[in-house]
């Protein structure tokens, strides 16, 4: 009740966010990295990496462990220099100013709790190093203990609470000194898996309601499809992609984002022809000859070989040959299926030996599998979800 | 009760062998204390409440029963109320914490930022600088403090290097003093320090560090505000692995101090063999330890109920 009247009170008239102001080309970018590396010895943690989010922005960094995405997070944050290039936030350039006079605050994945201190003071720790008034940070500590409903606790010391609690500790801690900018170090990596997603929505309506940029650094694909306004993708000090999560769903730049996200299904083919005006090109499956049309915006020419991926979600399984324009359609036989309740994922066998994976709502109620091991299949799925990659 | 019913109970009882196990291999540390603790201290104790006598041994029994006897039990608090009459007693008591009390203030002074750079190093650093720090121990105490009577005696290197760079014209008196006493306590002491030191700073969350300066902790801040609260049960570890064996130590006062650096340790040690006056000595030892122990019990106690 009390938490709702809080949050109503903060919420801007105007929302904060312009729906994708990464497209505006006016807009100025809020943090701005331009060429920045960092170098331990000879080990190239980020490499050249150019990067700009927008005021508002919940903007994840996503990549695998040793990709460099911490390191890119401790830079912003003034724990590490960074070995070249620079970083500006809200027109400032970061590079003489050390961490505890940069307005940024950060959420640590192991949340880094003051064990000693109560959750009150951990809370109100910011803002006492910011000389403020006693009664003034007894307020703002108040008021940020209920937005994050730590009221009742906040006189106990970190290790009589929960791993959920000890991280609505850490995010308030960060939050009360109302920075320009909250980095997130895999938020919630250290929770289950309801507290994960009930935190999730939480994160989204908190950084809505306070209009704080957020920078989030996961390796969980799902949390930053979920979370994200924009994702990038990050491996080898580089980033791979960066786009909104269902630009790098869908259209993934290579098989590396592509693979990264959830799973798909990979095929080569070679290009019979090319249509220049539509942006489409014909291509033949290799072994199996079964032909497809795709879109594409890459230039490629008779010959090439090409890798067509399909979402699994995206193919139609079936015992009988579907009829339809637009369609791909290929034959196999069930080898093994999965039975998750609201969908059952096959794993089919084409006739040139490849095993396709399927994923199919089951959205008609019936207590005995439609499709059993080896029944022979036809595959098939709109050629608009064909997507072309070039590795 | 069905089959099912007392396989169940069965692995709720602990076979006997187990029971007796567990029993006997918690027992080894009680006995040990035991067997080298409390029966010598019972000893010491009992001694304490005799009278010493010119016999072997130096002091009389507690109790007589023969029927000549004017009565049967001889203990005495004279050695106690004799203590309270002699203030030797008190200054050297009061001498030997002084003298403790500082040497660990320095040991911690020193130790701590030593622990702390020594914690910070990389790993393979690091391993050599902890074996520099244990290093002495592999050469024999008192080998060292002999060392020490040599650098800073009348004719020792430490006045030879003075009086040939020109700084003094005659050997300053360095030996014999209580300052000789603090650095050779400072001296053989500082590992113990060290030591707990370095384990509680190494094992700490540096991401707690980060944290701090995030919110907008200055560096000394960051160590007034988390190093150096977290670290507090090294320091207690540290300062009284120092501070008890200091305020007893012997034989750093008799080598390096004067005449007149009376610690109880040198008192205890005259009474013993000097004046051969067992029970005294005893209620020496006895009021020490009462001395020592009871502050570390009210300290522990605090603790846990700080938990």
């Amino acid at each position: 009740m009390n938490k709702k009247h809080l949050m109503e009170a903060q919420r801007p008239t105007k929302p904060y966010v312009a729906e994708t102001p990464w497209l505006d080309l006016e807009a100025k970018p809020f943090i701005q990295i331009k060429g920045l590396s960092k170098k331990f010895d000879t080990f190239l943690a980020v490499d050249n990496v150019d990067l700009d989010i927008y005021k508002g922005e919940l903007f994840t960094i996503l990549g695998g462990s040793g990709c460099g995405k911490s390191t890119l997070l401790r830079m912003l944050a003034g724990f590490e220099t960074p070995s070249a290039g620079q970083i500006i936030i809200d027109g400032v350039d970061m590079a003489s100013i050390p961490a505890y006079d940069r307005p940024i605050n950060m959420m640590f994945q192991s949340y880094a709790v003051f064990p000693h201190m109560t959750v009150e003071q951990n809370v109100g720790y910011g803002l006492k190093k910011d000389k403020l008034a006693k009664a003034e940070i007894a307020t703002r500590v108040k008021d940020m203990l209920e937005l994050v409903q730590l009221s009742e606790l906040a006189k106990r010391k970190p290790h009589h609470l929960s791993g959920g609690q000890r991280q609505r500790v850490a995010l308030a801690r960060a939050l009360i000194k109302k920075p320009k900018v909250l980095l997130l170090d895999e938020p919630l990596a250290a929770l289950d898996k309801k507290l994960r997603e009930q935190t999730q929505f939480e994160l989204m309506n908190l950084q809505y309601e306070l209009g704080i940029t957020f920078v989030v650094v996961t390796h969980d694909q799902e949390e930053a499809m979920t979370l994200s306004t924009r994702v990038a993708v990050m491996d080898a000090g580089k980033f791979i992609q960066i786009g909104t999560p269902t630009q790098v769903y869908e259209s993934p730049h290579n098989r590396f984002v592509a693979d990264f996200f959830g799973t798909i299904n990979f095929f080569n083919a070679t290009v019979l022809s090319t249509d220049p005006e539509a942006q489409t090109l014909t291509a033949q499956l290799e072994k199996t000859g079964t032909q497809l049309e795709a879109k594409t915006e890459g230039s490629f020419s008779a010959s090439d070989e090409v890798t067509i991926a399909v979402r699994p979600e995206k193919i139609s399984v079936s015992q009988e040959r579907p009829e339809g324009d637009n369609l791909t359609i290929t034959k196999g036989t069930v080898e093994d299926l999965a039975y998750y309740g609201n969908r059952s994922v096959y794993r089919v066998r084409s006739q040139s030996g490849r095993i396709i994976q399927v994923s199919a709502q089951n959205n008609q109620r019936s207590e005995q599998l439609v499709l059993e091991w080896d029944d022979a299949v036809y595959l098939s799925w709109n050629s608009s979800c064909n997507v072309v990659l070039s590795e | 009760m069905t089959g099912y019913k007392r396989a169940l109970t069965k692995t709720y009882h602990q076979p006997l062998g187990d029971k007796l196990w567990r029993n006997f291999v918690i027992g080894i540390p009680y006995f040990w204390l035991l067997l080298f603790f409390l029966a010598p201290f019972a000893i010491v104790f009992k001694i304490s409440f005799a009278s010493p006598i010119v016999a072997q041994p130096p002091f009389t029994p507690l109790f007589d029963f023969s029927s000549n006897a004017s009565q049967w039990l001889l203990a005495t608090w004279d050695n106690y109320r004799f203590l309270t009459e002699d203030n030797l007693y008190w200054v050297s008591y009061f001498k030997s914490i002084k003298i403790a009390a500082i040497s660990t203030l320095i040991c911690l002074l020193i130790g701590y930022p030593m622990a702390y750079g020594i914690a910070r190093a990389t790993p393979t650093t690091r391993n050599i600088l902890l074996m520099l720090v244990i290093l002495p121990f592999w050469t024999s105490f008192l080998l060292r403090v002999y060392a020490w009577m040599g650098l800073l005696g009348k004719n020792g290197i430490v006045n030879s290097l003075l009086m040939n760079v020109g700084l003094i014209d005659s050997p300053l008196q360095m030996l014999y003093t209580d300052m000789a006493v603090y650095l050779g306590i400072v001296y053989t002491y500082i590992p113990f320090m060290i030591l707990p030191l370095y384990a509680t700073l190494e094992k700490m969350d540096l991401s707690l560090h980060d944290a701090a300066a995030d919110l907008g902790a200055k560096p000394w801040q960051t160590f007034i505000d988390v190093t150096l609260p977290l670290s507090i049960p090294g320091i207690v570890a540290g300062s009284l692995l120092v501070f008890i064996p200091a305020i007893g130590e012997y034989v750093i006062p008799a080598l390096l101090g004067g005449i007149d650096s009376l610690m109880i340790g040198r008192t205890l040690y005259d009474e013993f063999f000097v004046n051969r006056d067992w029970p005294l000595a005893s209620a020496v030892a006895t009021i020490l330890l009462i001395i020592v122990v009871i502050p570390i019990m009210l300290f522990q106690r605090s603790q846990q109920e700080q938990e």
